[in-house]
């Protein structure tokens, strides 16, 4: 992609928030980072990973303790989150890595239905009431994440806009240096013919754990935003229909693509938030996108895209 | 691309300072319009007790008070809060900033009621608990804008663990509904359980809408309890009672006694399994001429009997748009200074009064559930055998831990 | 820790172990035959209690007969063969189109279809449950076991899942049908060669998988409320039970189903907040000494 999409994308970030309720947006942008992460693992590694909302909701509590109860500024919550969700990452990654294939996945979503039963259960997290109060609190310690500015009639929550935006492009860019690093070419080997990466030399189990811990750090960092976001840490983030929620995401938007999780990010949660006076249809909807993704859409729409454009987006 | 970010950033200050708005002039009612959320369970566990019928009874408070106040019209949103917190928040957020609502009623959830009643807190906008029961809500979780309307554990603790113990049930067990509101009713019921002179030999906990209550059961009755309390609600408390049954237990000495129940439950279980079961209710359709009236109209609509549940949103949603009228403002610390002023009294409750830490104090009643001999028709189901004065029912003012009680 | 405690727990565990025993039979079976992790297993489970709950409640009115109540053995016939059907359409109409791609596609796409399910019934139905009214009189009752007293048509469900099992175990592993299913696990060329029809094979196989599913489901129906999300909590377990046991052999998945329903009910009495998590930590633990599973090959 060339300098100036970039440019007129990044332009549409800043300006959003007095086109579109920014609450949603921020929302948007958590679950763009969330797939965006595992897209690391799926698109770039091969690896289908279906327990990924472990790394989202646990960042999601640890920071939203530290934030309430240790009184930590929203930047190093989010950092803890983060870390946390990195040491996690390398734990499930270890296990699940001598399995593959489908046993991997499901090896994922056993670990991560543990890491579900703990937030259910240990005494900080509110069992299933959640990790209420969550203070946004100040970042650095000066600028106020609660202010809001009244610009036009609406009254905006700037601050937290553009520190959410912020986090946004750094994970992002993240994910982009990642991909295009040595590191991301030996992963795109793996993910192509792991046998013959193997044979070259490269001890394939390592880069794996590395992606895995890189991918569940970033899931976490999108996770512990929007504890601070929403105010709350809730099961809804660790649970399994989260991590499937992802895996759509980023099969909708094309497995493998830079922008497409962002794409199918956006769409679901644009999807369940226009739809949701359809109730419970809302589940169908998902479902049957889901089937008509793999059934005859497998490269995801911008997968689409840069194949009639001939070039990788 | 340092200097275009840099050029955009500058424009969107400059954007942003020449929109800001002067001031407006103050409106008596703001936007326009009387907008009344209710959010509540519409799908779950708890939703035969609430969910569409607690939205029929707003829609006929708002009916029979005219449909507008001060010249304004009232509207009413509904909403399915799924008993997850996250999603009851997400709604109230999105209802608060974009959609103009005022008051925020329902809430059968006290995980949901805590997190939007703080959301209200924070924006300043009304919520009226009528569904969950926690006394959090009342004492720590308080705020200048939250009433908390039909029920609580204190009460309901308080009324029936009083009636058990003194009837000799002194061993209890706890079946506890594993989140803020069985813990609370669970405490609360023990606190005075061990004043009567009784105790509680253990308790297990269970998660929201539990299918298989086997095990529980199996571990209550191995506990040897003369009492196994039921801190639980809804189909969990139907649920529990049911496979009780089944298990032969509850019929040999050991005695189940549900802490929160409603009509519908006992409508759900039968006058055959629930006969002779007591329990707290802060209403009951067929006390007076009054509950009645109310019941047979909200029957006309729903095909039920209104729940205290239900009434109390009917209740909540009139005295709020009779305090906006008396205040001549939708403004929130004027209105909630009137509600918190002015007398209860309607069909609901005779004397009602909301009090500064938010408790609506009114009569509670101890009910018993009739034998099928004597009941006279399909919703004939309970009788008061007591009706219990609020003072005497709720927590004391006195011991509220909630910061806006002066001592 | 009493005696009465425990054996009473355990006796519920293996109540739960027959489903999960029938349950991760169904997707050892597919698995073997299709090489597909079957998500949507889970709410065909719940289909299956529907059958019987709709068939008890709704089907007379529909069809004109307001009197007619579809017996609880009808439906034990009834729901198999219509979860079957469906199973073997999915199977035809979608399955068979993605069998050349990755296998992870067929994961995601029963992962589709499952919230699908979960969502159509959801719609309908209350999340907490309906109870199913449609139990014969003869199950009425508890049998003292001494340590306790247990409801007749739980001993049923516990007799009739194992003798299901037992059953499918038999005809896999001991007949000239099985023996073809095996072979077409091991290599479908030849197994064609030898003028088998391979792709029916295929389809009668996922059909029967999701039948035992259904068969569950409607064994399950009077003990536990029948909803919507019934499958969905019920299949991560059953996926931790099956990587337990390896899928490696019919046999393997039962007796793990079995075994696990049981230390489940055994920890209830030790230390209940652990039970939901301990199948999972069994499954951390066998992981790291056996990755394989208790009764899978090594790959």
């Amino acid at each position: 992609m060339n300098r100036l999409a970039w440019i007129l994308l990044l332009a549409a970030g800043l300006a959003a928030p007095f086109a579109v309720y920014p609450v949603f947006m921020m929302k948007l942008l958590c679950f763009a980072l969330f797939a965006l992460a595992f897209n690391l693992l799926l698109g770039y590694t091969g690896l289908l990973s279906f327990g990924h909302a472990a790394f989202f909701g646990g960042a999601a509590y640890v920071t939203g303790h530290l934030v309430k109860h240790a009184g930590l500024t929203p930047e190093l919550g989010i950092l803890s989150g983060t870390l946390f969700a990195a040491a996690l990452g390398w734990v499930v990654g270890s296990l699940a890595i001598r399995r593959q294939g489908i046993y991997f996945a499901m090896v994922t979503l056993a670990l991560a239905q543990i890491v579900y039963f703990l937030a259910l259960k240990l005494p900080f997290t509110g069992g299933e009431d959640g990790l209420q109060g969550i203070p946004r609190g100040f970042l650095f310690g000066v600028i106020d994440l609660q202010r809001h500015y009244a610009v036009a009639g609406k009254s905006l929550g700037l601050n937290l806009y553009y520190f959410v935006f912020a986090l946004f492009c750094l994970g992002f860019w993240i994910v982009h240096r990642t991909i295009h690093s040595p590191f991301g070419q030996v992963l795109k080997a793996i993910r192509e013919n792991e046998a013959r990466a193997l044979s070259l030399g490269y001890r394939v189990e390592r880069f794996k754990l590395i992606a895995f811990v890189i991918s569940s750090a970033l899931a976490g960092m999108a996770g512990a935003t929007k504890s601070i976001v929403f105010q709350l840490a809730s099961l809804t983030d660790v649970s399994w229909h989260t991590s499937g929620e992802v895996v759509l995401m980023t099969l909708l938007g094309g497995v493998g693509t830079v922008l497409g999780p962002v794409a199918g990010a956006f769409t679901v949660v644009t999807l369940q938030s226009e739809l949701s006076f359809v109730g419970p249809w809302i589940t169908v909807i998902i479902g049957g996108i889901f089937v008509v993704c793999v059934l005859v859409f497998r490269r995801g729409f911008v997968g689409e895209l840069g194949r009639i454009l001939k070039r990788a987006l | 691309m340092k200097k275009l970010l840099a050029r955009t950033s500058a424009s969107l200050v400059a954007l942003a300072a020449a929109s800001a708005f002067s001031a407006p002039p103050k409106e008596a009612v703001t936007d326009g319009v009387v907008k009344i959320g209710v959010l509540t369970d519409m799908s779950g566990v708890y939703s035969a007790l609430g969910g569409k019928g607690t939205q029929v009874a707003v829609e006929m408070a708002i009916k029979d008070f005219g449909g507008s106040v001060l010249g304004k019209p009232i509207q009413v949103v509904g909403a399915d809060h799924q008993n997850k917190a996250d999603i009851a928040s997400a709604k109230a957020r999105e209802w608060f900033d974009t959609e103009k609502v005022d008051m925020i009623t329902g809430l059968l959830n006290t995980g949901c009621a805590l997190a939007v009643q703080k959301l209200g807190g924070d924006k300043k906008r009304v919520v009226m608990v009528t569904g969950a029961a926690s006394t959090d809500l009342t004492n720590s979780a308080c705020t200048p804008y939250s009433v908390h309307y039909v029920y609580d554990t204190y009460a309901l603790g308080k009324v029936t663990g009083q009636a058990v113990v003194q009837g000799g049930g002194k061993n209890w067990f706890f079946i506890t509904a594993d989140y803020a509101f069985g813990q609370s009713l669970e405490a609360n019921t023990t606190k005075f359980v061990v004043k009567g002179g009784g105790k509680a030999v253990g308790s297990v906990r269970h998660p929201l809408s539990t299918a298989d209550f086997s095990s529980y059961l199996l571990q209550a009755q191995n506990s040897g309890a003369q009492i196994i309390g039921l801190a639980n609600a809804g189909a969990d408390t139907i649920n529990a009672i049911k496979q009780a049954r089944e298990f032969g237990i509850g019929q040999k000495g050991q005695k189940l006694v549900g802490l929160l129940i409603f009509d519908t439950d006992i409508k759900a279980l039968g006058l055959n399994v629930a006969q002779g079961m007591q329990f707290t209710s802060g209403f009951y359709w067929d006390r007076d001429n009054g509950t009645r009236e109310f019941s047979k109209r909200f029957f006309a609509i729903h095909k039920a009997m209104p729940t205290m549940d239900q009434a109390g949103a009917y209740s909540a949603t009139m005295n709020y748009l009779k305090a906006i009228k008396a205040a001549g403002t939708d403004d929130p610390d004027a209105v909630m200074a009137k509600l918190k002023s002015m007398n209860i009294a309607d069909f609901f409750a005779v004397n009602g009064k909301i009090r500064a830490d938010g408790r609506m104090v009114h009569d509670m009643y101890l009910m018993e559930v009739k034998k099928p001999a004597e009941s006279k028709g399909e919703w004939d189901l309970l009788k008061i055998v007591k009706t219990v004065p609020g003072d005497e029912a709720y927590q004391p003012l006195s011991e509220s831990t909630c910061p806006l009680v002066k001592k | 820790m009493s005696f009465q405690a425990v054996m009473s727990q355990v006796m519920l565990g293996l109540n739960n172990g027959v489903f999960y025993a029938m349950l991760s039979l169904g997707l050892a079976v597919i698995f073997g035959l299709l090489n597909i992790v079957n998500f949507v297993h889970g709410a065909l489970y719940m289909l299956g209690a529907y059958v019987a709950l709709l068939g008890f409640t709704r089907l007379g009115p529909l069809v004109g007969l307001p009197d007619y109540q579809m017996n609880f053995w009808v439906a034990l016939v009834a729901a198999p063969l219509v979860v079957g059907a469906l199973g073997m359409a999915i199977e035809r109409t979608m399955l068979r189109r993605i069998r050349k791609f990755d296998h992870l596609y067929g994961l995601l796409l029963t992962f589709g279809l499952a919230l699908i399910l979960q969502g159509v019934f959801t719609n309908y139905f209350n999340v907490s449950g309906d109870p199913y009214e449609g139990k014969p009189e003869i199950f009425n009752g508890a049998v003292n076991l001494g340590f306790m007293f247990f409801p007749k048509y739980r001993i049923f469900a516990i007799l009739a899942s194992l003798a299901v099992c037992f059953a499918t175990w038999f005809v896999i592993e001991r007949t000239k049908l099985g023996s073809y299913l095996r072979a077409g696990t091991e290599n479908p060329e030849l197994v064609k060669a030898f003028g088998v029809n391979v792709p029916l094979m295929i389809t009668l196989t996922y059909g029967f998988g999701v039948g035992l599913a259904a068969l569950a489901g409607v064994l399950a129906a009077p003990i536990y409320s029948v909803s919507p999300v019934m499958g969905s909590e019920m299949i991560i377990t059953v996926f931790a039970v099956v990587v337990i046991g390896g899928m490696g052999s019919i046999m393997g998945s039962i007796v793990t189903g079995l075994l696990l329903g049981m230390v489940e009910g055994f920890t209830k009495v030790v230390y209940a907040p652990a039970s939901s998590t301990v199948i999972f930590l069994i499954m951390v633990i066998v992981l790291l000494v056996k990755p394989a599973g208790l009764f899978g090959k090594e790959a």
